[in-house]
Formats: C-alpha cells, structure tokens, sequence
C-alpha cells in the first residue's frame, strides 16, 4: 500500500495549500464559510496523516522490507513490542510523526475554539497549516517514508539497540506532542497580532494548549533522562548533549509563557514580552526538532544525519524574522495597561523569574551552538562540557527554586512589612531548620548544594502554609470539614493549585539532582571472578561471569548476553546482587559466521538497586579483544555452525572469563528525581483539567447565543 | 499502481475534498465578525479577568497576605474598575 500512503501525503500537502488560501480569504474579506473550509482543511490534514501513519506502522508490524524505511530501520527479529516503535525511529517515519501529532492537535484546538475568536482563528488556521505544509513538503519531497525498493531484502537492518527500551516507545511521540502543541500557541500570537486583537482572551483560549504542550515535553524530557541513565551506560542522566538541550529550551521558554500570560491576564501588562515569549517558544520547538533531526551537532541522542539542514534553516528564519517583523509592527497595540506597583509584589517575582527562565534558555542556547560559534569564529569546532553549563546554570537553578516558594505566598500588586513578615516566617524557617539539621554532616561542605536543600525545604513551607491557610479560609466562608474544605480549595482553582503541585514537584527533582551530581561515588574497575573493589563504603564482589544466547532477559533481541553477577554488601550486610551485561546485537552478514549474529551493535544493560536515599549502579564492559579473538576463531567455522559457536563462546565466558571491566556509581537521592517528575505530573494533570463550572458556562453562553439568533431571525 | 490502492485513494480523496467544500455550498455569505461582537467578547473578557482579580483578592486577604487596610482599597478600586466594563458592556446592548 505505499501508493496509499504516498496519494495522502500528496493530498495532504494540497489540503495544506487550499486551506492556507481559504482562511486568508476568509479572514481579508470576513466571508465565514472560506473560514470554515480552512479550518475543515486541518481535519482533512488529520484524516489523511492518519492514513499514511496507518499504513506506514502496518508495513513495519508485518515486516514489509519493500518500504526501503522499513528495511533499514527493523527486521524480523526485532521484538514486535519494538516493531510499532521503530517508525519514528527513521528519519521520514519521525517527521511524519511530527506532522499527523501537529494535524490533531491543532484540530482539536480548532475545534474546541470554532464558535470562539473567530477574528483570529483564520490566520491562526494559515499558520498551523504553514506548519503542516513544511512538514508534508519534506514528506513528498526530500524524506519520503514511501520509497519502495526494486527488490524487497530477506532481512532488514534492524532497530537501532539504543532504542529497544520501553522508555523509547513513548519518549519520542511525548516530545513531539510537546513541539507541537507549541506551535498552537505561536499560531494563536500570530493570528491576534495579525488581526490586530491582542487581548488576554487568545491567551486564555490557547493556554490549556500550552499547558498540554509543557506538560508533554517535560515528560518526554524526564523520559529521556531515564532512558539515558538506565539504557547508555555511563550512569548519568543528563548530559547538557545538543538533542536534551534543544528540548529543554521551549520547555524553559514555554514555562516562563506559562507565568507571565497570568500577569497579562491579572493586569494587562507584559504583552510585548509574551507575544515574543511564545513566539520564541515556537521557533525554539522547530529548531528542537531540526536537531535531532539534521544531525548538525554531534549528539548522542542524534537518529538522523540527512540534507534537511538547509530547509530547516531557511523555515526557521522565516519564522524568527517573520515573528520579529510582526511584533514590531504591532508594538503599538502591545502598550502595558498598568504599571509595576511595587518590587516587592507577586508580579515582580514572576518578571524576575521569567528573566532567570530566560537566561537559563540563552545559556543553553549559547552553548548547545558554542561548537557552530567558535567554527564559525576561529575555523575550529570547540564544544563546551558539563562544567561550562553547571557553572551558569546552578545559581540560576537555585534562584528558580527559591522563586518557587517566594511566588506563592507573596501578594500581588504591592507586600507589606507586616504580610511579608508573616507569610515568610515559616518558610524561611523551614528552610533554616533544614540548614541547621544538615550542617553537622558533611553536606555542609557544599554550599551550593546545601543552599538548594534549603531552598526546597523554603519551597515545602511555602506550599505547606498557603494549604493550611487556604483549608482555613474556606473553612471560615463555608464552614466545612478539612478534607472537604481541601478538595473544594483545589477544585476551585486548579490552574493555581497544580502550579503549587509543581512547585513542590520541581524543588524535589532540584534535591535530587543537586545530592546525586555533588555526593556521587563513581569506580572504575578491571576485575576478574571473587575479587572485590569498595565504592562509597560498600564492598562489591564479582561473584561470577555469566552467558547466555538468545535468551535475552528484556526482550530486546539481542543474540549474545555477555554479563556478571555481584553481590554488594555493606559492614557485612548483604545489600544487593547486581546483574550488569552486555547485549550483543547481529551485524551485517558479511562480518562471517559467527561476528554476523553479534557485531553489530552493542549495549549495556545496567545493573541497579535503586532506594529512597541511595543508588547502586554498575556497567560491565567484557574485554572486548577477548571477544573479537574467540570471534575471528569462531569465523573460520562453516555457515553452518554458527549457531553452536556461538553456544561455546556464551559458556566458555562464564567458565573461564577474562578481565571485565567495571563502572560502579553510588549517588544520593536519584529517586527524588522521579519522584519529583511523577509529582510535577500530577500537578500539571490538576492544572490540565478542565473546570466544570467554566464548561458549563460555555455550554450556557453558546445557548444563550442561540436564542438570541432565533428571536433575531423571528 | 493496484485496482485496490486507486480505489482507495479515490475514496480519501473524496471523502477530503466532500470535509473542506462542505462550507462552501451551504451558500452562507455571514460577515465573519462585527466590530461591535468584537468590542463585547473583548469587555466580557476584561470582565472575566477582573472578576478573578477580586476573587483573588479576598482570597489573599483572608489568608493573610493583603492588610485589611490595603485589601479594602484594592476591593473598591477593582471593583470600580469591574464597574467601568460592564458599562461599557451596557453602552454596547
């Protein structure tokens, strides 16, 4: 069916087209029904995205290496689990991905908001359907997932092994629901700018939308940390690498959109600096995507190495200058309605906030593109490590965490002497409880990191006492019981109550980042069976090698697992037995009859015992010359016996193995770090959904609407 | 290209062109928005935005972080301000 597929893609770019010229007409000449049609035109992308998608996943679940994508991108002995997953695993399949996920989004935007902003609506429909064209275009153009091969191989190439984790079936389309309800958003900024309506009402409109989007990406964000630290075996999960780095950017863009629309919204002001806020946030959200995709910046993370560079460039600088030219084109429109009352007030703490948001995205920009810079500068690529980010990047991520806790409990407009004192008493006395508790121990050492643990406990006292007291002010209105009154307090400001939630959610993920990167204990080690190696007090024995074939304990495909047992103890209490390994992955035929079914790719597959205070963590790296000898001995074998060479390779390395080498990492606190994600999940689903009384009184309105256009009409 | 495929896309192509045209042949020649519908959405907007302001208020006020004093000034200034849109709202019925 990959003329199916192909026919929609062509289809879809059209619908693109017509639905572009439809709802310019409409919205130049007011005529509703071209409107109409152009928004018609997004569910017509949708229905013929789906199409394709459809018929693209169906040719990698029944293994059909006619689609020359599919060919190079699975086999018949990927796991099925994977073979769904390996679609955005290509180049074409992830930017169609990209294109269905901005088709439905953007028809569920539009229509939830079809009776609603109809001034805007039309060019916020162009825009969204100029997304979708540039998409459709590379599709039919340049990544076509439809390319049939002359003839069809016996076997295809396989998913890549990096990706065969569980976390890698829903990393990828969170990340790009997340781009893409981003460009909803810019797409609404853009059609109030250019319908000269730049009121709250768009923002409040589209704000669930951008909600959704930050809440996507930062799963997608927390997914791939995860991924990274249990499926790349350097026992980290951050890397400041250029692909986390360019999804982190909208996410720290958008979460300053996220503060500042409130301000907007509250007292008209900082319209200019949201306008642009959300502008940026979706340039940022393309620029995201080209670089996993183009391959520009030498990534760990990067799937794709291809010729999109050049039209992704040119459409991200139509989108920049186009975006830059159309604010200040409408800076006259874009006056503040008021004026900051006071520096010590709830909106100064957001503006504050959204500069260090700000800030944090320009220190990220700056040195995800340093090795582009100092080329283009000096002629040769310099890259900047951990190190250079860390050293901007946490003292701005402590005045975040601190303005979590302030944000909350000051007031708006102006505080005074009197409330400031009392809403700050017990925060600040959480937070030098915290101090105080931690000093004796040797965290006291580390002043950063003892100022983030202060911080978050500020953080926890904030949130604590605002429950409290709201429990008691609804209690003394409505005179109901705690729990009730709780519930109530939630329920009737969701939006304010899960940002509370993911304030609490973000200073125990900050906790977590700041103990497990400043106490960490990492070991490098080359061990052979019952020698024992001490990591941060506890003793780690090599107990014994193991080998298995074709028996691969996560499902993941692999032909060989080469791999340790390890008992960890400490003071001579068993603590836990770690089973690290190697998975080895089948190579091209030609590497002969044994290196075909295991030199391919490679990975770890860690061993952990994760607990609330600690991580254990170890990698195993069997000696790899070892292999490649009993390899190039096994080679000699006729085709015939590979199955069985291999056997006496698995079972030689677990009787008599060579030298393994070992990295061992003991860190503090990992946990909160999930934990604190799962936490900041919750908040944003509070926030996300939606309020019973605000549906009803739209159900109200429209009813109200149309009794008014019948009487009209009688 | 198979008999199966070509009806197929038949199909698609007319059941997306039968979505987007749709519009198009109800004959509806509606003026797509009134200055005036447009000043009230916006009024009812403010209006909106206000009403969440008093509410906020109050709610600050009884958990501590307004003064009396400064929280009966902000309440009548809002709702001074609250009282300026829905005239403004009135003027337009």
């Amino acid at each position: 069916m990959p003329v199916l597929g192909r026919a929609c893609l062509i289809l879809a770019l059209v619908a693109c087209a017509y639905g572009i010229g439809a709802s310019l007409y409409g919205a130049r000449t007011g005529r509703r029904e071209w409107a109409d049609s152009g928004r018609r035109a997004v569910y017509a992308l949708a229905g013929l995205l789906t199409v394709s998608f459809g018929v693209l996943e169906v040719a990698f679940l029944r293994s059909d290496f006619s689609f020359a994508t599919v060919a190079t991108h699975s086999s018949t002995t990927t796991p099925g689990f994977y073979k769904g997953a390996a679609v955005w695993s290509s180049q074409e399949g992830s930017l169609l991905l990209w294109a269905w996920l901005l088709a439905m989004w953007s028809s569920l935007v539009l229509f939830s908001t079809r009776r609603r902003m109809r001034a805007i609506t039309p060019y916020a429909t162009a825009m969204l359907l100029g997304f979708g064209a540039f998409f459709c275009g590379l599709l039919v153009f340049a990544a076509s997932p439809f390319h049939v091969l002359a003839s069809a191989p016996a076997e295809g190439n396989g998913l890549n092994p990096l990706l065969r984790h569980p976390s890698m079936m829903i990393h990828p389309p969170m990340l790009y629901s997340g781009y893409t309800l981003f460009t909803v958003p810019f797409a609404f900024a853009v059609g109030a700018l250019a319908a000269r309506r730049v009121d709250a009402e768009w923002i409040r409109s589209t704000r669930r939308f951008a909600l959704a989007a930050w809440f996507f990406l930062g799963i997608g964000i927390l997914l791939g940390a995860r991924w990274s630290y249990s499926e790349l075996g350097w026992g980290g999960y951050w890397a400041w690498d250029p692909v986390e780095n360019a999804s982190l950017m909208p996410w720290l863009t958008g979460t300053a959109f996220l503060h500042s629309v409130m301000i907007q919204e509250k007292r008209g002001m900082l319209k200019v600096w949201n306008v642009s806020l959300v502008l940026a946030t979706g340039v940022l959200a393309i620029l995201g995507t080209f670089l996993v995709r183009s391959g520009i910046l030498d990534s760990i993370h990067a799937f794709g190495a291809s010729t999109l560079g050049k039209p992704f460039v040119a459409f991200i600088a139509l989108l920049a200058a186009g975006s830059i030219a159309l604010v200040v084109s409408r800076r006259d429109l874009l006056r503040t309605e008021n004026r900051l009352d006071s520096l010590l007030s709830r909106e100064a703490m957001f503006l504050l906030n959204n500069l260090v948001l700000v800030g944090l995205c320009f220190v990220v920009l700056w040195g995800t593109f340093f090795p582009l810079i100092s080329e283009a500068v000096t002629g040769q690529k310099a890259s900047v490590g951990p190190p250079w980010f860390d050293r901007y990047t946490v003292p701005l991520a402590l005045m975040l965490v601190l303005l979590s806790g302030i944000g909350p409990v000051i007031a708006w407009r102006r505080a005074t002497a009197a409330n400031t004192r009392r809403n700050f008493l017990f925060p600040s006395a959480c937070a030098a409880l915290c101090a105080v508790a931690l000093l004796p121990v040797h965290v006291a050492q580390k002043p950063l990191a003892l100022c983030m643990f202060a911080f978050a406990a500020f953080v926890a006292g904030s949130i604590g006492q605002e429950l409290v007291r709201g429990v008691r002010a609804r209690r003394a209105m409505a005179s109901e019981s705690v729990p009730l009154a709780a519930v109530q307090l939630v329920r009737r400001n969701r939006r304010r109550w899960g940002g509370y939630t993911i304030h609490v959610g973000m200073a125990v993920l900050f906790v977590g980042v700041a103990a497990s990167s400043t106490f960490q204990h990492t070991r490098d080690a080359s061990l052979v069976p019952r020698q024992t190696v001490r990591v941060d007090g506890y003793d780690v024995r090599y107990v014994k090698a193991t080998g298995r074939v074709a028996d691969d304990p996560d499902g993941t495909g692999a032909f060989m697992t080469l791999g340790a047992v390890l008992d960890v103890s400490k003071g001579g209490r068993h603590v836990a037995t770690l089973r690290p390994a190697r998975n080895y992955y089948p190579g091209d035929p030609s590497q002969g009859t044994v290196g075909q079914y295991i030199m391919g790719d490679a990975t770890s597959e860690v061993g952990l015992k994760a607990g609330a205070t600690r991580d254990f963590w170890v990698a195993v790296q069997p000696d790899a010359g070892w292999l490649m000898k009993v390899v190039a001995k096994g080679n000699d074998l006729p085709p015939s016996a590979g199955g069985l060479a291999l056997a006496a390779i698995a079972q030689r390395y677990a009787e008599r193995p060579p030298p393994a080498d070992f990295r061992l990492i003991a860190s503090p606190l990992v946990t909160w770090i999930w934990l604190g994600g799962m936490i900041v999940a919750a908040g944003g689903l509070v926030a996300l959904w939606p309020a019973p009384d605000l549906a009803r009184r739209r159900v109200t309105a429209s009813l109200r609407a149309r009794v008014a256009q019948e009487l009209g009409r009688a | 290209m198979d008999a199966v495929a070509a009806l197929l896309v038949f199909v698609v192509l007319v059941a997306a062109v039968a979505l987007v045209v749709a519009p198009l042949r109800r004959g509806r020649t509606e003026r797509l928005i009134a200055a005036e519908e447009a000043r009230r959405e916006e009024l009812e907007a403010a209006k909106e935005a206000k009403y969440l302001e008093i509410r906020d208020a109050e709610m600050d006020f009884r958990m501590g972080k307004l003064s009396e004093a400064d929280f009966r000034a902000l309440d009548r200034q809002l709702r001074a301000e609250a009282v300026e849109i829905l005239r403004d709202l009135d003027r337009l019925t």
